[in-house]
Order: C-alpha cells, then sequence, then structure tokens
C-alpha cells in the first residue's frame, strides 16, 4: 500500500522543529521511529499535509542521568534503551518492558516517545511509565513544561500533547535497587496484548517496602493499579499477601477482568522473586 | 527530495519523492528486487533490510529517512561468490520452500547473530518474531540460525561477519561484510 | 556422463532452486518491468450487498499519470463469466461472476473500478478520488438463515441454496444403510463442528503482468496454474490458445489460494488488449485477504453409532459449505474432495453423506491446504474422541479396534474408494513410543490429581487422506470439467545434459530437485547434469499444474514414463550400434552394454549418435526425446499418526503445544529433507486452524481480519519443534511408489491439537470449544459459558487509531 503525497521536513534542532509544526499546522504530523506511523499513512488511515522527522535530532536521543532521576530522550530507540546501563541499574522495569515491544526490526527504529506520544493503549510503554511516575517533557511554542504521566494519557490515541508540541524527554524517577517484571498475554507473538501487568516492587528484609503496578489494554489508557500497591506496601513479600493483593487488580468478571487478577498474581511473584 | 544512499556498497544519489517507501526505492529505482513486500502493516518481516548495521523493515521506512545512511540487502551479502554464512546455513538445513520470506529471514538472522552469538531455540524463536513464513514452519529455519552460529564462531557480528567459503573450490581469504 | 554412484532416489539432496531464493537473484512477477507498462490498480468494494446506482471516474480520471478509469460498464461486453470448472450436480446454481461488477457487488472486496496509470503511486491516488453511489442491499451472511431464504445474495437465481450433494452407501453399493445402523446402534454421538474460514496467506502477494505486444498475449502470474489459467482465460475472452502464453515464474507460495483464475488476471488481459500496452497489477496484503478466495468454512453435524464395544457401524455426515458469494475455479467442488475421507481409517458398516452448498455475501472461498479432506478428518477423530469419552476407553485403543488391519490391503471403504497400501499398526507404534504415551498420561493423571493451574492434555489423530488428484475418469464421474492425469518430457541434449518439462508447476516444493533426482536415477546421468523447466506454457505446453498432492504422485510417474521412453529407444540404437540383438542389451549406470561381454555404450555416446543421424536402425526417427503423459489409475493414500500434547493455563486459557509427535507414511521418499520440511510446513498450518486464524467480519459484512495485523499466522515463536518420522508402504498405484506429502501435515494436525486441549480440560466440564481456541475461548469454556468469539485479537490494531493524535 502506497502513503498519499505529503511535505517532508527535517529539522535540525528541537526549536526548529517545534516552529515547523506551527508554520504546518494541524495537519502536520510529527514522524519519529514511524513503526505506527508508516504502516497507518500506507493504509491511508491518515493523510498528513507534511511529516516532520526528528530523525535528525541527536539531542532527543540517549538516557541521560539527571540526579534523582533519568532523562531518557524521545528519540531513543526501543533497542537503546533495551542495551542502556542507566536504565538497567534504575528502571529495570521500562527494560524488561521495552524487550516485549514488537519485534526486533521495530526496535530498532520505534522511539521511547513516539510510543508514549502515540497512546495506542495496547502499546507496552504506558503502562510502566505511569506506575514509574513518569513526567513527560514537552517543548512547545512557548517554551517548555512538565506532565505527569497520569495526565498525559487522556484517551485512545490520545494524549496531553498540543497538535503544536512535541515531546522531547521523559524523565523516570529512579528505581535503583527494585525489581521488576513484565506479563504480558497474546495470542501470537506478533499481537498485542489482550492484558499485560508492569509490576516492580522494593523489597526489604522480606517485606515489600513498595510497589508499582501498571496495567495494559484494560481501557482508553494505562491504569495504574492503585489497590494492588495499597495492599503490598508494608506486608511480607508471600504468596498470600500478593494473591490477596492482586485481586484487587479488577472487580469486574469479564475475561479481562479475570486476566487482570491472574496477571497481576503472577507479575508481583516473578517481580518479587528478583 | 534529493537523497544519497549507500545500498550494498554503492552509493546512489537520487530524487525521491518524500512518501517513496525505502522498499519502493530499492526495487523500483535500484532493481534491487530480491528485497520484497509481503504486507502492508509492518508484519511479515519481508522487506527487512539492514540500515547501518541493524535490521529495519523497508517497508516502514521512507527512503528519505535513509539519506545519508547505508543500507544492505540480501544481495549485498555474498561476496565474489561466496555466501555469507546464514545464506550457505539456510540452504544447508532447507530452511526455504517458496523462498518468499527468505531474505528477510535471513537478514534478520545475521542481525539476530549480531547480538546473540550463540542462541539457543527459544532465542532464535524470539529473535525471528518480526517475519513470518508460510512455507517452513520455521523448523529448519531455527535450525539453520544455529547451525550458521557454530559456523561463525568465534564470534559473530557487524565486524567480523565472514563469508562461507565452503561453496567454493578454493578457500579464499575470509573477508568481511561491506556497508554495514 | 558418468554412472552416479548411489542412487539420487530417498537422497537428501539439497535444492537447486535454493542459490536463487538465497541471494535475492530471484524472479517474482512483481520484479518485471516492461517498457511503457501500465499499472492497474483496483477499487473494491466497501460493502458487501449493493447496487451500484452511480461510478463518477471523472475526478479520478484529472489525476496525474493516470492514463483511464474503467469500471464494468466498460468490459461488461467482454468479460464474460469467472469460470467454475465443478458443476457438482446437474442442477447446482451457478450465478454470472463478472471479474468487475456492473450494476451489483455480492461481497466487501469485489472489485468496481480500475485505474490505469503510469505508476503504482499514482494508481493509488486515483483510486481514492472515483465516486461509487452503493443502494445497499440486506447482507446474508449465516449459512443457516441463508437457507431460509428471506434475503438473497443474488435475486435471479432465486435462492441461497447452490446446490446439494450426496453419497449414499446404501445406494452406492459399498455399505448398508446408515439410518438402520443408527437405530440399531448401542451408542449413537451426535455432535456439530464448525470449520472456520480461513485465509490461505501464502507469502508473496499475487501479482499480473500483461504484455500485449509482438503478436500475442503473454501473462506472468503468480499462480500455481498456468496450464488451466490459459486454458480458462482463453474460453473466457475468445483469445486462441495459440495467441496467450502464460509464465508462472518464481511464485511464492500457493496452498490452493492460488489454484483459481482470478478476476484480476482476466482484467489485466482486457486491459492491456484495450490499451495496447504492458500492464501490470501487484495486490496490497489488504486487498489478498479482501478478494483472493478463502478457505474451509463448514458447518458440519456428525451422527456416529457404534456397538458398546467400541466397534463403529454407522456414519452420517451432514454439512453446510459456504460458497461465499460466487463460484470460482473449485469452489463446490471443494466440501466434495472431503466426502470420501469422513469415513477413514475406520470399517464402518454405513456411510451417508449430505452437502448443502449456500451462497452468502462474503470472498468466495475455494482450495486451501487439504480442501475438504482437512474438514472431513478434523470431524472423524474429534468424533472418535467422543465416542472413547462416551465409553471410558483409550481413544487410540477405540481406533485400534476399528481401523483397517495392515494385512487388510487392498481395502475398499465404504466410500467407496480402494485404499491401496497402509500400515497404521506401524505408523502407530512408532509415534506412540517417539511421544511417550504412558508417560505423559500419567503426568496428565498428576496434574488432575493436584488440581494444577496448568492441565495437561493429549491428542490423537490417526489419519488418512487421498490426494495425487486424479483419475481421469473419477473426475469425470464426479463432473469435474477437467482430468487429472499429468505430462512430461524429456530432451537429451547432444552433450549429454537432460531438459526435462513438466506439467506440474512448483511454487515451493522443490521439483527442479526432486525431478532432477529421478531423472538421474532412471537415466543414470548425474543429478547437476538435469534442467527441470516448468512453469512457462511456451516450453511446457501442456499440463494439469500443482495442487492436492498430486505432483510426485502423477507427474513423479509421467517423467519416469517418458524417460523409460528415452531408455526404450536408447536401447534399440544401442543395439543397432553394437550389433547385437536388443534382447542381449542391459543397461546400468547410464550405460548400455552387451550380456556377457565388455562391449558397451554410454547413453551420451547413443544420444550422440541420435542426434547426429548418421546410422539410425531403419526408421528411427532423428533425436532422443520422450514425452509421456500419465493418467492414475486411483488417488493415492497417505496416512499417519500424530500425537500432540498441549497445556492449558486454566487461569488464562492459553494453549501451549509442549509435545507434537508426526510419523506420517507418504510412501516410497524421494528427498527426506524436502518431505520433512512439507510435514513441518503443513503442521503449522494445521495449527494454526486449531489456535489462532478465523477470518471475521462484522454484522455488515466487513471482513475485520484484513490484515496481518489482525489475521493471526504464528510466527517462529508461537510454534514449538516438531518431531517427526516415517514409516514407509510404497503406494502400490505408481511405479515410485509415492503417495504426497504436501498436505498431510495439515489434514492431520488440527484435530490432533483440538483432541488435546479438549482432554485437558474435559474433566473440568468442558465438552467442546469452536476453533480458533483463543485463550478467551478456552477460559470462557472452563467458567461454563457459552462461545463468546474468539475476542479482540488485537485492541488498538491498526483499524482503531485515531491516526490525528500523537507522534509515531
Amino acid at each position: 500500500m502506497i502513503p498519499a503525497e505529503f511535505k517532508y521536513l527535517f529539522p535540525s534542532s528541537v526549536d526548529e522543529a517545534v516552529r515547523m509544526l506551527a508554520e504546518e499546522g494541524e495537519d502536520a504530523k510529527v514522524l519519529a521511529g514511524g513503526q505506527s506511523l508508516v504502516p497507518v499513512l500506507r493504509m491511508r488511515l491518515a493523510a498528513p499535509t507534511a511529516l516532520i522527522d526528528l530523525g535528525g535530532l541527536t539531542e532527543l536521543t540517549g538516557v541521560r542521568d539527571d540526579g534523582d532521576s533519568l532523562l531518557i530522550g524521545a528519540m531513543t530507540t526501543h533497542y537503546e534503551v533495551q542495551r542502556d546501563h542507566l536504565v538497567q541499574d534504575h528502571a529495570l522495569l521500562l527494560k524488561l518492558v521495552t524487550d516485549t515491544v514488537a519485534d526486533p526490526q521495530v526496535r530498532h527504529r520505534g522511539t521511547f516517545g513516539g510510543a508514549l506520544a502515540h497512546a495506542d493503549p495496547a502499546g507496552d510503554l504506558l503502562a510502566p511509565a505511569l506506575a514509574l511516575d513518569a513526567v513527560m517533557v514537552i517543548a512547545g511554542p512557548g517554551g517548555r513544561r512538565e506532565v505527569p504521566a497520569a495526565e498525559f494519557f487522556v484517551d485512545y490515541f490520545t494524549t496531553a500533547l498540543a497538535p503544536d508540541e512535541i515531546l522531547v524527554d521523559v524523565r523516570v524517577p529512579k528505581y535503583t535497587g527494585w525489581s521488576a517484571h513484565y506479563e504480558k498475554l497474546n495470542r501470537v507473538a506478533q499481537a498485542w496484548s489482550i492484558v499485560a501487568v508492569a509490576a516492580a516492587v522494593q523489597v526489604r528484609d522480606g517485606s515489600i517496602a513498595a510497589a508499582r503496578v501498571g496495567l495494559t489494554n484494560v481501557g482508553a489508557g494505562p491504569v495504574r493499579a492503585v489497590d494492588v500497591e495499597s495492599a503490598l506496601v508494608g506486608q511480607e513479600a508471600s504468596a498470600d499477601v500478593i494473591s490477596a493483593a492482586a485481586l484487587r487488580a479488577s472487580s469486574g468478571d469479564s475475561y479481562k477482568d479475570n486476566l487482570a487478577r491472574v496477571l497481576t498474581g503472577r507479575a508481583l511473584t516473578a517481580a518479587v522473586a528478583g | 527530495m534529493h537523497i544519497s544512499v549507500n545500498v550494498d556498497g554503492v552509493t546512489y544519489a537520487d530524487e525521491v519523492e518524500p512518501r517513496l517507501l525505502l522498499v519502493h526505492y530499492l526495487r523500483e529505482r535500484l532493481g534491487k528486487t530480491g528485497t520484497v513486500v509481503g504486507c502492508d502493516t509492518g508484519n511479515c518481516g519481508a522487506c527487512t533490510v539492514h540500515l547501518d548495521g541493524h535490521s529495519v523493515k523497508s517497508c516502514s521506512l521512507f527512503a528519505v529517512q535513509a539519506n545519508g545512511h547505508e543500507v544492505t540487502t540480501i544481495e549485498g551479502l555474498a561476496r565474489d561468490g561466496k555466501l555469507h554464512p546464514v545464506q550457505h546455513a539456510f540452504r544447508q538445513n532447507h530452511a526455504l520452500q517458496c523462498g518468499f520470506c527468505t531474505p528477510g529471514m535471513i537478514m534478520q538472522a545475521i542481525d539476530l547473530l549480531a547480538d546473540e552469538p550463540d542462541p539457543d531455540d527459544e532465542t532464535v524463536r524470539k529473535g525471528l518474531e518480526g517475519n513470518l513464513c508460510r512455507c517452513t514452519g520455521y523448523q529448519n529455519i531455527v535450525r539453520a540460525v544455529q547451525d550458521a552460529a557454530q559456523s561463525m564462531k568465534p564470534g559473530a557480528g557487524p565486524e567480523i561477519e565472514r563469508h562461507s567459503d565452503s561453496d567454493v573450490g578454493t578457500a579464499a581469504a575470509k573477508q568481511p561484510v561491506g556497508g554495514e | 556422463m558418468t554412472a552416479t554412484a548411489e542412487p539420487e532416489i530417498g537422497k537428501a539432496r539439497l535444492r537447486k532452486e535454493d542459490a536463487r531464493l538465497i541471494t535475492g537473484q530471484t524472479r517474482w512477477t512483481d520484479n518485471l518491468q516492461l517498457t511503457g507498462m501500465l499499472h492497474m490498480a483496483v477499487l473494491r468494494s466497501p460493502v458487501a450487498h449493493a447496487r451500484i446506482t452511480n461510478i463518477d471516474v471523472s475526478r479520478a480520471t484529472a489525476m496525474p499519470g493516470v492514463a483511464v478509469v474503467f469500471t464494468g460498464e466498460d468490459f461488461a461486453a467482454e468479460q464474460g463469466s469467472l469460470p467454475c470448472a465443478w458443476p457438482i450436480t446437474e442442477d447446482m446454481k451457478s450465478p454470472a461472476a463478472p471479474a468487475l461488477a456492473v450494476d451489483r457487488v455480492n461481497f466487501a472486496g469485489e472489485a468496481v473500478a480500475l485505474v490505469i496509470a503510469d505508476s503504482a503511486y499514482h494508481a493509488a491516488d486515483a483510486l481514492a478520488e472515483i465516486d461509487v453511489d452503493y443502494d445497499e442491499l440486506p447482507v446474508v451472511l449465516d449459512m443457516e438463515e441463508a437457507l431460509l431464504d428471506n434475503d438473497l445474495v443474488h435475486e435471479d437465481i432465486g435462492t441461497n441454496k447452490c446446490a446439494t450433494w450426496i453419497f449414499d452407501s446404501a445406494e452406492a453399493g459399498s455399505g448398508t444403510d446408515v439410518e438402520d445402523e443408527i437405530s440399531a446402534a448401542e451408542v449413537v454421538v451426535e455432535r456439530t463442528f464448525r470449520q472456520q474460514r480461513l485465509i490461505p496467506a501464502f507469502m508473496e502477494p499475487r501479482s499480473v503482468v500483461v504484455d500485449s505486444t509482438a503478436g500475442m498475449f503473454t501473462v506472468w502470474s503468480a499462480t500455481q496454474i498456468p496450464h488451466i489459467l490459459r486454458w480458462m482465460l482463453s474460453a473466457v475472452t475468445g483469445i486462441s490458445e495459440s495467441k496467450l502464453r502464460v509464465i508462472a515464474p518464481d511464485v511464492g507460495g500457493g496452498f490452493g489460494g492460488k489454484l483459481q483464475v482470478t478476476p484480476e488476471e482476466l482484467l489485466c488481459l482486457l486491459v492491456a488488449r484495450r490499451m495496447n500496452r504492458p500492464v501490470k497489477w501487484t495486490e496490497t496484503r489488504t486487498e489478498s485477504m479482501l478478494s483472493a478466495h478463502h478457505g474451509r468454512d463448514q458447518i458440519q453435524k456428525i451422527t456416529l453409532a457404534a456397538r458398546r464395544d467400541g466397534t463403529v457401524t454407522g456414519l452420517k455426515v451432514e454439512l453446510l459449505a459456504d460458497m461465499g458469494a460466487y463460484l470460482r475455479l473449485v469452489t463446490p467442488g471443494v466440501p466434495i474432495l472431503g466426502a470420501f475421507m469422513f469415513n477413514a481409517i475406520y470399517k464402518f458398516a454405513a456411510y451417508r453423506f449430505v452437502c448443502t452448498n449456500v451462497f452468502t455475501n462474503k470472498v468466495p472461498t475455494d482450495a486451501y491446504r487439504g480442501a475438504g479432506r482437512p474438514e472431513a478428518t478434523f470431524a472423524i477423530e474429534r468424533m472418535m474422541d467422543e465416542l472413547a469419552v462416551e465409553l471410558d476407553m483409550d481413544p487410540m485403543k477405540l481406533r485400534e479396534l476399528n481401523w483397517i488391519k495392515h494385512e487388510e490391503f487392498p481395502f475398499t471403504s465404504v466410500a467407496g474408494l480402494t485404499y491401496d497400501s497402509g500400515n497404521y499398526e506401524a505408523a502407530t507404534a512408532r509415534a506412540m513410543e517417539l511421544f511417550d504415551y504412558e508417560a505423559l498420561r500419567e503426568e496428565q493423571a498428576r496434574r488432575r490429581a493436584d488440581g494444577s493451574a496448568v492441565q495437561l492434555g493429549i491428542g490423537i489423530s490417526t489419519y488418512t487422506e487421498m490426494c495425487g488428484l486424479a483419475p481421469s475418469r473419477v473426475l469425470g464421474a464426479l463432473r469435474y470439467g477437467a482430468g487429472g492425469w499429468e505430462t512430461a518430457s524429456i530432451r537429451m541434449l547432444p552433450t549429454g545434459k537432460v531438459e526435462v518439462i513438466t506439467g506440474t508447476s512448483p511454487h515451493g516444493q522443490g521439483h527442479e530437485t526432486v525431478w532432477s533426482q529421478i531423472v538421474a536415477d532412471k537415466l543414470g546421468v548425474p543429478f547437476e547434469d538435469v534442467e527441470v523447466l516448468h512453469g512457462d506454457t511456451a516450453t511446457s505446453h501442456k499440463g494439469m499444474d500443482s495442487y492436492g498432492s498430486r505432483s510426485l504422485a502423477v507427474g513423479g510417474t509421467a517423467l519416469v514414463q517418458a524417460a523409460d521412453k528415452v531408455l526404450a529407444k536408447a536401447r534399440t540404437l544401442a543395439a543397432h550400434m553394437m550389433e547385437c540383438d536388443e534382447a542381449d542389451v542391459e543397461f546400468a549406470s547410464g550405460s548400455f552394454s552387451v550380456r556377457g561381454t565388455s562391449t558397451a555404450r554410454s547413453l551420451g555416446d547413443v544420444v550422440l549418435a541420435a542426434h547426429v543421424a548418421h546410422d539410425l536402425p531403419e526408421g528411427m526417427e532423428p533425436g532422443m526425446d520422450a514425452d509421456a503423459t500419465y493418467d492414475p489409475d486411483n488417488f493415492s493414500y497417505p496416512h499417519g499418526t500424530h500425537l500432540c500434547a498441549a497445556e492449558v493455563d486454566t487461569e488464562t486459557g492459553m494453549v501451549k503445544i509442549v509435545r507434537y509427535v508426526a510419523v506420517d507414511d507418504v510412501g516410497t521418499v524421494m528427498n527426506p529433507l524436502i518431505v520433512d520440511g512439507q510435514v513441518h510446513g503443513g503442521l503449522a498450518q494445521g495449527i494454526a486452524q486449531a489456535l489462532y486464524e478465523e477470518a471475521t467480519h462484522d454484522e455488515m459484512g466487513t471482513l475485520t481480519s484484513a490484515t496481518f495485523a489482525d489475521y493471526l499466522l504464528p510466527c517462529a515463536a508461537d510454534l514449538p519443534s516438531f518431531i517427526t518420522d516415517r514409516t514407509t508402504t510404497p503406494a502400490t498405484s505408481n511405479p515410485l511408489g509415492a503417495k504426497g506429502v504436501g498436505e498431510a501435515g495439515t489434514i492431520a494436525s488440527t484435530p490432533a491439537v483440538v483432541n488435546s486441549v479438549l482432554d485437558a480440560v474435559r474433566h473440568l466440564g468442558v465438552r467442546d470449544i469452536e476453533m480458533p481456541m483463543s485463550p478467551e475461548r478456552v477460559w470462557t469454556a472452563l467458567q461454563g459459558r457459552g462461545d463468546p468469539g474468539a475476542g479482540d485479537v488485537a485492541a488498538g490494531g491498526l483499524g482503531s487509531i485515531d491516526a490525528q493524535g500523537g507522534q509515531s
């Protein structure tokens, strides 16, 4: 399939990109890794008048240590995230989730920021971003602003990004020494998750000091399982505690509700086991 | 838009429409028809090539995005009549039937071995998640990749990929793959 | 020429085909670029059933690069009707099947208009500018509702019932009356199964190029059937066959999906004729899913009668088969190919098969790997498990009690076929050994006792199938429009090399390699010296192409016969050259000799002598070529035993195959490497039917699984390693002893997997789960709830993307 014509712009700085976005108006789109966007354009499900390719913005790639948090450039590829030592040491959950994103070819091109800005509710990175209290650093005509993940994901494929704004960095607090697990259920490896659960726990002396649990594809956006988290904190890191907490991941009796509970239990069990 | 792309060791300078997909640029402008298109959604992986040494799906990339970069296709692997070890292993292990997925499968297998020089069965299968084959049930593909890993020891990867000399009578010096 | 040291037949020869395929030196149809070539793009109906009230092409025609836009009106007078070669009954309803819709569309995806442009990009752009007004009609989707004839797919034929085809063993004299057996039975098991609609999903999208220059039409097509295509294109267009050359270059898989005379092939030909320019069409994957024929789609009501001791007595099969909106090449015959196989390897006294073919507003169905036989095997193998449960017997013991014993071959089945050879005991014994059946049963019992969250099940499929299509007289009796013979030619070249021309048309099967092995053995020439030509009607003028696991059993036999003719003539000439009596000439390892002497002439010497023709026996024609056409007497009957062990995660419904053993008896094996490869691929497709694949529609008849993001093909990570082995009872119906292997894996595996899943959860109250057995379906069944459908395959997939938001 063949995309419709568009104007192609290749900015060399974030400022230039923001300016271009403003000039081209609402029908322009930002091209990051393009692993979701290009198929959409090929299917002609979208026909933007202009594409602003961030591929030249080296300032947006890489992971930096910023004291209490990591700053992950929006154009950092999944492949780079998977192999980054800072991520491994301070945000293990993100690494484990990224390992499961799409397939190797897509991970070579697809970007961390692009996946978050695309906001596909079945996308793997939304739930951990939410659970880990990531903060989106956004550039727009008025400068930069920061939006917490909890406010960033608005609806299906919809974020707090204004049409003239670009996601440039993602600030992720450090979870040094936490253990984590991503439990994902899909019909075939290539398919999106039916439901997935991202869990990170901090275990001290056999008890759970802190926990973060995010659910993928149970609603219009990622869901933070706060009831599960609160049922864990301060408790012994035992099978019984986890089972009881996992039951709070969902209350309905649908298949997805069931999966939310089952996979939460499994994610936590694996995370606690380290 | 004007682009300059090195494909299989040759630098091409061309004027292209921004919407031209890299795979169509390769096939229709450069005549590199070894790389094929199997789907619209980036699922099948038949169009896999290497961009600066890493596997990518050339149907999910515009030619303009390859401007200034190096592309290696299935047609750039064999050198001086010698097959790449992965190509050789695919033949030795009957890892192809109709052969349509094969170029993408081989390009991805090479990428996989660059990261995982001695992969077990599961690692190979996961490493080929982005490539569909309808003929082989994957069994012989997995075997071929593991076989290639053995023949490429010690180590593997873009810098030290070596070519099989088993298809020629004289054992020439092993050469690294260029253009990656 | 030198003698070959060891027999080529049976050798694991690496494939000749691979050298070009692994280096990208391929010739796919879409690779072709001809001077002045135009590109065709097809506008397809977004609605499943409508009258076309208006088509406005004015804006599209004005688009850059567009030469012309055609609608159905433009070709109405010349496009005729796409052929259906299998009118299964005298009164079968066969609606006109225009390649390009004229005033009505009957399925979503039907071709409505054509853009002809200077590039594929320009053609795609113009498609978006064609305005079609549709007056929508009621959509007929469900087969049982369709039979009520409340809404009609084709008003002009007045019914949605296409045909009813019946086989009855009492009427045929091959058995007793099934109703008598059912009334007399101690046990009657009745079940209804659904064979979901599948999509063949060959990896190479279809592509057609037609060149009308040089005074004839050359048609390149990604087809399995260049010969049949040439015949049918000629029949539909009136263009003489002698002015049509069809070439199937490298073809990237078919699985029955390219056994078709497609609207696009015909349209490219008509456009090339109209425009006097070469024309290319290459489909997108979505187009392929929406318009290339689908497979399966049956509702099977099965009644099995048995005695308490486990002896089966009667089998009644009542099918509804979805034709889709039109009858394509062999659409109505696909379920009939299964009619003779429901009784399978078991000795039923009575058998009755009734199939009603039904029209719906969906993509036409047609052949897909196995075509009729997977459906039959599924039904009977599921029923044998159901009976075993009913009788509380071990399912393998029940099968053993009822199957044909090896000493009973040849065996005439209740469906009237004569199974020439087989040994079900041997294949089963080997499979049980490789599988470690008893140990797995113990493990299963342990998990049941523990109430483990992950239960284990064992599934059996002791299958046979009929292939090697087909004896022409049988096809005639079944009202099929063509024969089932195959042809081969051998040309002995003066340098000693051998050119083989075959009427088979490989698209991944490795005929170049195996045909070379056969000829090398027969003629004693080196494997490397044999070149196999195929897939071009200019070089291979005659053939019936490749499908139905026929190529080796039928086409290979023709090749053997051609080689025998070469040798017969060469023997006569050799006798002449060696001045001896022909009866004294011996042939071995590529050389003729006079018995008891050292006098010898190599085949190469004899061929050269024939070629120069300086001194030939009286009346002998120069040259050493031979043609042979072989029409089989019987089908061939591969069989085997497949065993599947699957884990079912009762908390999520996820199924994981933990062991899969396939022991197949495909007759004499020419090349074990290729046979194993065929089995592996067949297994993958059969397993995929059990667990993953399904063509789904919404209530408007729109295909909702029209991309590979939605139609779930398994990748390497989704499939296990298979354990395969073989037992061999050579086919007695052909000199090679070959039975065929192309479809066996697919036919056998689906019921093995489904039986294993049910075996894992039956003790939890589950009686059946529809295919594909998605985790949601399995879990829902475990909750004791009704079937929910397979569930979202891609919540948030491409189809639901709001492309306006976000960057990606």
